[in-house]
């Protein structure tokens, strides 16, 4: 394909003010997480066409690559799809605004985007979380440049933006659709060689994410099983067992004690575990006192 | 939820059928009390009124029908009678049946009895012969009837079964976000490469007439069948550009082999959708036919993200696995609705079609991935 290459100008939308540490940089850009090469070559080609100014420096094939690339760019905006392999764009949302560092630069606008999704459209639209559908219609696309635009100019910089992002972010998390109801597990079955422990799941003081597999950790010691955190997540009682992190579940009458920090974090002291686990951003306002 | 909420009697789909055999079976008692009034010897005892024998034929019939017909519902679950059809198994069917039939001819005749004022059972004294006679027609004829719904209801609720799972293929291949994105692939075409995009409109034209016309027949040849697996695979790989390798193999002796339509689709999509599009690098599909005896064996492999490395109970894992990415679940982790029907759909068609003569069975793939294939009997197109 035959792009532009883009031209360079004052940027419409060039946030406004000093954020923390560094210097604005002149240029509001952008990155486009999108698997299917002909689709996001051409929001490529409308975003250029439509707004000049605006560098996109980054492309992204699956969820894991954007949350890299995001990570160390900075980008000003981020288009993520919705389905993509590895980490979902949603995932890929929730994992950024964990990770996004505190200090530097402020957290990027964020626009989804799906083909079709009842769910997804329905909750973006409760939570005013800007998003586009495909095949994507020039006239939307050019109203979701202004009101990004609109919001780069008004808005302020960073742990306000940071803030806004985590809050449409609990109410996406909220929104999800109720799966069918799963008999909570009793017992945690994890395989070592050709013996299975039993482990009950009132022992397990808290689940870890950990590549293909998930901790399992006790006060006597740990266990590996491979069934992935989300499949185990909906099987558990979210009474006893708290989120508090994307990849770690915590069984509430084992945290001791939790201390914020300013970065919006929680440190979580154990009961029957001497290490500290980190609440995100996203979960941490769950532990205030009462 | 069972026990807080009685289970009404009988299903409501049954109902209607129900009411059907209850006045065929009221038709009949009339005809069966004409015929034996008609017929009764005029020595055997002084001729009485067509009352009489409507009542033996009623009482008879309608217990009969009663024990049986409304037993199996009342029985359901020691009988285990479920649906569709609500037939128990065979062994319990020819038991229901048995002591249906006795007891609604001993209680019948003795209801008759009761209003004629007579007893049925000193002919079997007085008149063996006649006795057994007519045992044995009222007998023969509650059996008959018997088998006959027995069978009907079997027939109907295939049919019905049948019905319900091409619509469900036809919901599953019109799924929404298979056709945006194909759209929005075409949308981004017609700008850049006409050619192309009339290429990818052909193919998706090719598709959606054979998903239409998949729901309503039942035959088709297996070269079609590569054909429109062709076409699918054809737009899925514009959308996924060099992360999707394909592969078909139908041997030219094998082309005109009768295949219900769109039989494959839902295994390919299966396999793009839960073996290749979660895997990084995409991977390669590979759809093979070949003859085995009696038998046409069609292969779906992949080399994908295989069935999640767990050990295999059959193919559940896959059906309902909630690995699978999809966008009502990046909110939360529920599969989206139809996600799960593909496997199921196809074994559910094949079983309409050919009962236990053919199968589906999907496991790892030698060097990862998985393998599904499916056997059913050989047969020619016409």
């Amino acid at each position: 394909m035959n792009l532009p290459a883009a031209p360079i100008g004052a940027p419409i939308g060039a946030p406004i003010g000093a954020s923390i540490g560094e210097p604005i940089t002149a240029a509001t850009t952008a990155l486009i997480a999108e698997d299917e090469p002909l689709l996001a070559a051409a929001l490529e080609a409308d975003l250029r066409r439509l707004w000049p100014g605006l560098q996109i420096v980054a492309r992204a094939g699956d969820g894991h690559a954007a949350l890299e690339q995001a990570l160390a760019l900075r980008p000003t905006l981020c288009f993520l799809d919705i389905r993509m392999p590895g980490l979902s764009g949603l995932e890929t949302a929730h994992a950024l605004a964990e990770d996004w560092p505190a200090a530097g630069a402020p957290f990027p606008l964020l626009v989804f985007v799906t083909a079709y999704d009842q769910y997804a459209v329905q909750a973006f639209d409760a939570q005013a979380v800007d998003y586009l559908l495909k095949p994507v219609q020039p006239q939307r696309l050019a109203q979701c440049v202004q009101r990004l635009q609109q919001r780069l100019a008004t808005q302020d910089e960073g742990p306000q933006r940071l803030e806004a992002a985590l809050q449409q972010l609990r109410g996406l998390l909220g929104a999800a659709p109720a799966a069918a109801p799963l008999a909570p597990l009793q017992v945690i079955q994890a395989q070592t060689g050709h013996t299975v422990h039993l482990v009950p799941v009132e022992d397990v003081i808290y689940f870890e994410a950990a590549d293909k597999y998930v901790r399992v950790v006790t006060a006597e010691g740990e266990h590996l099983i491979r069934m992935p955190l989300r499949e185990l997540l909906p099987r558990l009682d979210p009474a006893r067992f708290w989120q508090v992190h994307r990849g770690t579940v915590v069984q509430a009458r084992c945290i001791a004690s939790a201390r914020r920090d300013e970065s919006g974090k929680a440190f979580l002291q154990l009961r029957g575990r001497p290490e500290t686990l980190v609440a995100s951003r996203l979960y941490a306002p769950r532990f205030k006192g009462m | 939820m069972p026990g807080l909420l009685p289970a009404p009697l009988v299903p409501p789909g049954e109902r209607r059928g129900l009411v059907w055999r209850l006045l065929i079976v009221c038709a009949v008692a009339v005809v069966t009390a004409t015929v034996n009034w008609a017929t009764k010897p005029a020595q055997a005892a002084p001729r009485s009124g067509i009352g009489e024998a409507l009542v033996y034929s009623f009482a008879i019939s309608l217990l009969t029908w009663l024990f049986i017909d409304i037993g199996r519902f009342v029985l359901r679950r020691p009988l285990r009678a479920e649906p569709p059809g609500w037939w128990p198994p065979p062994l319990r069917a020819a038991m229901l049946l048995a002591l249906g039939i006795a007891a609604g001819y001993v209680l019948g005749t003795g209801l008759g009895d009761l209003y004629a004022g007579v007893s049925t059972w000193s002919l079997l004294r007085d008149n063996p012969n006649r006795f057994t006679g007519l045992l044995v027609s009222s007998l023969a004829i509650s059996a008959a009837f018997v088998a006959y719904f027995f069978q009907r209801g079997r027939s109907e609720a295939l049919a019905r079964q049948a019905r319900e799972a091409q619509l469900r293929l036809l919901q599953s291949q019109l799924e929404p976000h298979m056709l945006f994105n194909t759209l929005a692939n075409l949308r981004v075409l017609i700008g850049i490469d006409p050619p192309r995009a009339q290429a990818m409109l052909d193919r998706l034209i090719g598709f959606l007439r054979a998903t239409l016309d998949a729901s309503r027949s039942d035959r088709g040849t297996l070269a079609a069948e590569f054909e429109r697996s062709a076409d699918y695979l054809a737009l899925m790989q514009v959308r996924m550009g060099p992360r999707l390798s394909v592969a078909l193999d139908l041997p030219d002796a094998l082309r005109s082999a009768a295949v219900p339509p769109l039989l494959l689709q839902p295994l390919v999509e299966n396999a793009i959708r839960h073996g290749l599009e979660p895997h990084l690098a995409g991977g390669r599909i590979e759809l093979s036919a070949r003859r085995d005896g009696a038998q046409l064996v069609l292969t779906v492999r992949d080399d994908g993200a295989g069935l999640g490395g767990r050990p295999q109970s059959g193919s559940r894992l896959r059906e309902t696995s909630t690995s699978v990415r999809d966008d009502g679940a990046g909110l939360g982790n529920a599969s989206p609705p139809g996600s799960g029907f593909g496997l199921q759909q196809v074994r559910e068609r094949l079983r309409a079609l050919h009962g236990a003569r053919a199968g589906l069975e999907l496991r790892a793939a030698e060097g990862g991935g998985t393998r599904a294939e499916i056997r059913l009997p050989w047969s020619e197109a016409p």
